[in-house]
């Protein structure tokens, strides 16, 4: 059913017609932030003379090199503590088949339906009495609670179907069960942690709703949050506004295209978990 | 290209159902590894679960947000809510907007799937290509669209470019089209995302059973019919989930696109979450809103999972 036919070529075009509608504004994107604002043509003709100016601009206005280095912070430690938890946490919910053990297991998928609209709220007056309003810390740790339940869903599906055959070698072999973990499973998780790893940075580092909330009113900013202030600040300068929208993608755009391959397969490896 | 070889031992049993009997001595060594679970819970437990439960004890009283002092007034949030016209109209965009986005999402997402999933030569790039928006922060790409959706954006030019200007109009201005426009937009963004998650399940769809149905004569639309949609039922259940839920709590979008306007034309359970809570310090009623978005995802997600349940097993 491999073969290159007729027909292929048609919906090679047809595809090919899908890819332009998906590059169609990410085109105007880029085409506005290099443009000066005095160049008023249309959106859509490709920009005669054009510059970088905008970006050092966007870049110094908006603060954004305070938002990049809080949003590198909140995001990497997260995430690591994220997959540090829910990995360790994956292996007693699909190993011990006892009962506590599955209600465990269905109590922290629970997590999946409940909305952050309504532990977001009182989260935050605790945050407030704790006088962490404000801070980087807080985020991090909303993040750190809010994604166990689906880095564990990714996690237990993934060891349940994986033999433990090595786990009982490494056990005979007189492993601490810890030692086991660390040093044999793993390193056989490696796969979906890819998966884990690219969800939740792409996840934290998106958010929007939990910074606009916990540090609004602080100087402490996150890339999206910074970037709406900035619209806010500058409405109708759009050229200013798209390269700024331009630098905050940058970062999850290049982590996305270092380790695509693994993610398309790590979706294949969690669907058939 | 996804290759079974990629993981590491596949399983021996398919379903991890209730594991045969392992042998006493086994089952004590991994129960003492009970302790694994404790930092995940902590967290869990401290940001999700008590919080939450909190939320739905709130509901119930005249929380301001600032006051230790709470009374109990009962169901009066609720009552306030089924006669505050703002709130039943955004718990109707709510459901509108989920079941839009579901569908269209979806069946988007399928087609880019078999269209990807064929013998066309740009196929690894377009995978690459069509998945990316996913990646992208969403309330930039609604920035990004509420720019091309204006009165002068590129949407509009590029209608008046190839002599659709009857077509030309306020997109997110106009209370009729401006929550299609959110609608729009979302799927514009997460298509790629469905399309990778069905991939996932044609690959596992066995070329000989494929090749077998083509020699018994059965024609490309009778063959996805019989054989690949039954075995894509895992997929179809993790996008439909995906996708209703994420309708269903869609945000960013809408704050950024409409801000909820024009009017209330757009406004969803989400925003009216925060504008209630924050803008007018309401919180005892944001939370009551909050407890009503908590019911429609669980209900929503639930009958969703026992459909398909049946359906699986309709399909085995």
């Amino acid at each position: 059913m491999n073969r290159y036919r007729p027909r292929t070529l048609v919906l090679e075009l047809v595809m090919a017609a899908a890819a332009l509608v998906v590059a169609f504004p990410v085109y105007i994107l880029v085409n506005l932030a290099v443009r000066s604002p005095s160049d008023t043509s249309s959106p859509i003709r490709p920009t005669t003379s054009p510059t970088l100016d905008n970006f050092s601009q966007a870049w110094k206005q908006g603060a954004l090199g305070g938002a990049l280095a809080n949003s590198l912070l909140v995001t990497s430690v997260s995430v690591v503590v994220v997959l540090a938890v829910s990995s360790l946490a994956a292996y007693p919910l699909a190993r011990i088949t006892a009962r506590w053990s599955r209600a465990t297991y269905l109590l922290i998928m629970l997590g999946l339906v409940l909305p952050f609209q309504l532990a977001s709220l009182p989260l935050y007056h605790t945050m407030r009495d704790l006088q962490l309003l404000g801070s980087p810390w807080a985020l991090i740790l909303f993040h750190c609670g809010l994604q166990v339940p689906f880095t564990v869903f990714l996690y237990t599906g993934f060891l349940r179907a994986m033999p433990r055959d090595f786990e009982d070698a490494a056990r005979i072999d007189g492993c601490t069960p810890l030692q086991g973990f660390r040093h044999v499973v793993l390193p056989m998780l490696k796969p979906i942690t890819v998966t884990a790893l690219v969800l939740n940075t792409v996840a934290v580092w998106n958010d929007f709703f939990t910074p606009l909330l916990y540090l609004s009113g602080s100087a402490q900013q996150t890339m999206p949050v910074a970037i709406a202030g900035f619209v806010g600040q500058y409405v109708t300068d759009w050229n200013l506004i798209f390269a700024a929208l331009v630098i905050s993608i940058v970062p999850v755009l290049a982590i996305y295209l270092a380790l695509q391959r693994s993610i398309i397969n790590g979706f294949a490896g969690g669907l058939r978990g | 290209m996804i290759a079974p070889t990629d993981q590491p031992g596949k399983p021996v049993v398919p379903a991890p159902g209730p594991a045969p009997v392992p042998a006493p001595v086994r089952r004590s060594q991994t129960a003492s590894t009970w302790w694994f679970l404790l930092p995940a819970m902590l967290l869990f437990v401290f940001v999700v679960l008590v919080p939450s439960a909190r939320g739905v004890y709130y509901a119930f009283t005249d929380w301001d947000g600032l006051d230790p002092d709470l009374s109990f007034v009962g169901l009066d949030n609720f009552t306030d809510l089924t006669r505050d016209e703002d709130a039943v109209q955004a718990i109707w965009h709510t459901l509108l907007i989920a079941l839009a986005i579901t569908v269209i999402q979806n069946l988007i997402g399928l087609l880019l799937a078999l269209g990807v999933n064929s013998a066309i030569k740009s196929r690894n790039l377009l995978r690459v290509f069509l998945f990316a928006p996913a990646v992208i922060t969403q309330i930039v790409t609604a920035y990004l669209w509420r720019n091309l959706l204006g009165p002068d954006g590129a949407v509009n030019s590029l209608l008046g470019g190839v002599g659709l200007d009857s077509w030309q109009q306020n997109w997110l201005g106009d209370p009729d089209t401006a929550l299609w426009s959110v609608v729009g937009v979302t799927v514009w963004q997460y298509s790629g995302y469905s399309m990778v998650i069905f991939l996932a399940g044609l690959q596992s769809v066995p070329a000989e059973i494929h090749e077998a149905a083509a020699i018994d004569g059965a024609g490309p639309v009778r063959r996805f019919w019989s054989v690949t949609r039954p075995l894509l039922t895992p997929a179809l259940t993790i996008n439909l989930m995906l996708s209703s839920i994420g309708g269903l709590k869609l945000f960013d979008q809408v704050y950024a696109l409409t801000g909820g306007g024009p009017g209330h034309a757009t406004d969803t359970l989400s925003t009216l979450i925060y504008k209630d809570a924050f803008t007018l310090g309401e919180f005892g009623y944001s939370i009551a809103l909050a407890v009503v978005l908590t019911l429609v995802v669980a209900v929503v997600s639930t009958g969703q999972y026992f459909m398909l349940a049946r359906t699986e097993k309709a399909a085995s």
